[in-house]
């Protein structure tokens, strides 16, 4: 049989009917992930056509985007709290998962979070499967070694009725990561990296295998933050071939096999790494070994340098100034030093228990700068309990951080959570889109170190200036 | 879905290159439960002011915007987020195709499902298009061609499947629903159930 790539397998793996010059694949779905935002228009557009969702089993339903990060723990608590639009999307998907049969993580659940937190956490996001979910940051479960990827909310409603997706194939994209990072750099850093050499669409119409010793270097709740920016570089998939981490990682959870089972599932995944001299249809290398942390300093995540470098050179491009423009930020000029009013350490990208823990390493013992508001959003109840466990929240709170309840929040800024017009927020998130956290808001993308070290200061700092003290 | 075979239209100019899914459609109304009444919200930060007053400099404020359903974007358009209400809110407000040198995965499948036309185009049709805003041209689905002034057409990349579903409004829930047969012997034949 020819070399194939991780890629290549899992998707032989779920062609219901291969794809020809004429029609697309076929492709069915092992686990449909989904959230209050994207799927009401799909359940109207089933019930108007007398449609059922055919595998709820293989659905799992959770609030995230427009949920309040305030204790909430029922429907009569989040109108009290939240916008009326808000809360009427939660009604509904709290009623559509009900019809349906469809388990919902709700408020009441110790369980809930940001969809993408919580696959993983409960072992369901396993290698080898096909995962959707009406959010492009579906990517993020790819690190498991599964083709996962972000869908319309019409594409929504085809997997409820028919557990399937048309999908033409995609490309594929192996980035190969060398070297080892020095103290103080991260995933985070990366990720941004990458993006910042490949470019915003850089990565359209592929699906991504991260691959190498630095990526295999990596812990899973690493690995997710790579994928998870996927998308950021125009990937809608972005894959790492699960290993021992990987199981270990799975290993025990509520959701991932047990006994047997486990056994079984480890043997089938431990076939699923690309073949040696498999095909990919670009490859790009990066060593990391001298990367230092990463920060943006324009209007989108392609925007990007290394902390202690000057923002380019105006290149003379309209789209360029206009960005410099929004943001404050002059072309030549370093962003280090520059005053932040708000910091944001959560998202799917970095708020699970080793972000949180990187971030309390640098404000154990500190202080956020008087002139920074510091919010801290955990990326599920589950990551916050066991934050909790560890001091992690009294860290935060001491420092004079706000510690809040698991939720997209700050990210989106769609429940509430956002930063002020002409406001700077040094942000741990995925978009520094305009507006993105706010009307007028100004995002500059970090790391969760980075974050840190600019809430002590006051100023966007580097990481390993504190790290070092 | 309606049948879409061809139009014409006057465009409309916004050059700045990836233009994201959060500009289209703003995070804050997407508190909605219906695709409906979108058109509001399209580019709302970049159409009206402070004030919430439409901003006579924003191209699609512009008199002679009035009426066009073609829109011409830098490139890269439609980065970002999976929000089908970026397509919904272009769609409402008379969009009915946006031509690029590059357009984002998930927007134009999302596109592609609801009758919105994402035509991608070379580097010197769409410098030329860039710097002639307001230009009379014609999206051919059937020919896969796009007309421009003077009796000029180039092609653009739309797979056959996508095309036929355009020209006869075929909603493709509905050839999915036919497959059923073939996803029921797929879930029992399959070596390993997730």
């Amino acid at each position: 049989m020819n070399a194939r790539s991780l890629f290549e397998k899992v998707w032989q793996d779920h062609q219901v009917v291969a794809e020809t010059a004429d029609a697309p694949a076929v492709l069915y779905i092992d686990l449909h992930l989904t959230h209050e935002v994207t799927t009401p228009e799909a359940f109207n557009v089933l019930k108007s056509r007398g449609l059922s969702v055919r595998r709820p089993d293989l659905t799992l339903a959770t609030l995230d985007h427009s949920t309040p990060t305030v204790p909430v723990r029922s429907l009569k608590d989040l109108e009290r709290v939240a916008e009326s639009s808000a809360a009427a999307q939660i009604r509904v998907m709290i009623e559509n998962c009900r019809e349906a049969g469809i388990r919902l993580l709700d408020f009441d659940s110790d369980q809930r979070g940001i969809v993408h937190v919580i696959g993983p956490e409960l072992g369901v996001t396993q290698p080898g499967k096909t995962i959707v979910c009406g959010d492009s940051h579906t990517s993020t479960h790819g690190a498991f070694g599964a083709l996962a990827f972000g869908i319309g909310t019409t594409e929504v409603g085809h997997v409820l009725a028919t557990q399937c997706l048309l999908q033409r194939k995609p490309k594929t994209l192996a980035i190969n990561v060398s070297g080892r990072l020095a103290p103080g750099v991260t995933a985070k850093d990366i990720i941004l990296a990458i993006i910042g050499r490949i470019g915003v669409g850089g990565g359209t119409g592929h699906v991504i295998e991260y691959r190498g010793e630095a990526i295999a270097a990596l812990s899973m709740d690493e690995r997710m933050t790579v994928c998870n920016m996927s998308i950021e570089a125009g990937a809608r998939a972005g894959m790492i071939a699960p290993d021992d981490v990987t199981f270990q990682y799975l290993q025990g959870r509520p959701l991932a096999p047990a006994g047997a089972a486990w056994d079984q599932a480890v043997k089938r995944w431990r076939g699923l790494p690309s073949d040696a001299g498999c095909h990919f249809d670009r490859e790009v290398s990066l060593d990391v070994s001298r990367l230092a942390p990463m920060i943006t300093f324009g209007t989108n995540p392609g925007m990007v340098i290394p902390i202690d470098a000057a923002v380019p050179a105006d290149s003379g491009d309209s789209s360029f100034r206009k960005s410099l423009e929004y943001m404050g930020v002059e072309a030549g000029k370093p962003m280090l030093g520059r005053p932040v009013d708000v910091v944001f350490i959560g998202s799917c990208t970095n708020s699970r228990l080793s972000d949180l823990r990187d971030a309390a390493s640098l404000l154990r013992g500190r202080r956020v700068a008087p002139s920074v508001r510091a919010l801290v959003v955990p990326g599920s109840q589950a990551t916050k309990k066991q934050a909790e466990a560890e001091g992690l929240d009294k860290v935060f709170t001491a420092a004079g951080a706000e510690w809040r309840e698991s939720g997209c929040s700050m990210c989106l800024g769609m429940n509430g959570d956002t930063v002020g017009r002409g406001q700077l927020c040094v942000s741990t998130s995925n978009r520094n889109f305009e507006g993105r956290q706010g009307i007028g808001a100004r995002t500059v993308l970090a790391s969760p170190l980075t974050a840190a070290a600019t809430a002590v200061a006051g100023r966007i700092s580097d990481p390993r200036e504190l790290l070092a003290r | 879905m309606d049948k879409i075979t061809r139009f014409s239209s006057r465009t409309v100019v916004l050059p700045q290159s990836d233009i994201d899914t959060d500009q289209i459609v703003p995070a804050r109304f997407l508190t909605t439960t219906t695709r409906k009444g979108l058109g509001k919200a399209l580019f709302a930060d970049w159409r009206y002011d402070k004030a919430g007053q439409p901003r006579a400099d924003f191209a699609l404020n512009r008199p002679e915007a009035a009426g066009c359903s073609i829109l011409v974007a830098g490139n890269n358009f439609g980065c970002g987020s999976s929000r089908e209400h970026a397509p919904w809110a272009l769609l409402d407000f008379g969009i009915r195709a946006v031509i690029s040198t590059g357009i984002a995965d998930i927007f134009r499948n999302n596109s592609l499902k609801n009758g919105l036309v994402p035509v991608i185009v070379d580097a010197a049709t769409h410098g030329w298009l860039l710097a002639n805003p307001g230009a009379d041209v014609t999206v051919d689905v059937e020919s896969r061609r796009l007309g421009l002034p003077g009796d000029r057409s180039v092609e653009f990349p739309l797979d056959g499947f996508s095309r036929y579903c355009l020209l006869n409004g075929v909603d493709q829930l509905g050839y999915l629903l036919k497959q059923a047969d073939a996803i029921s012997r797929f879930e029992k034949e399959r070596a390993w159930q997730p």
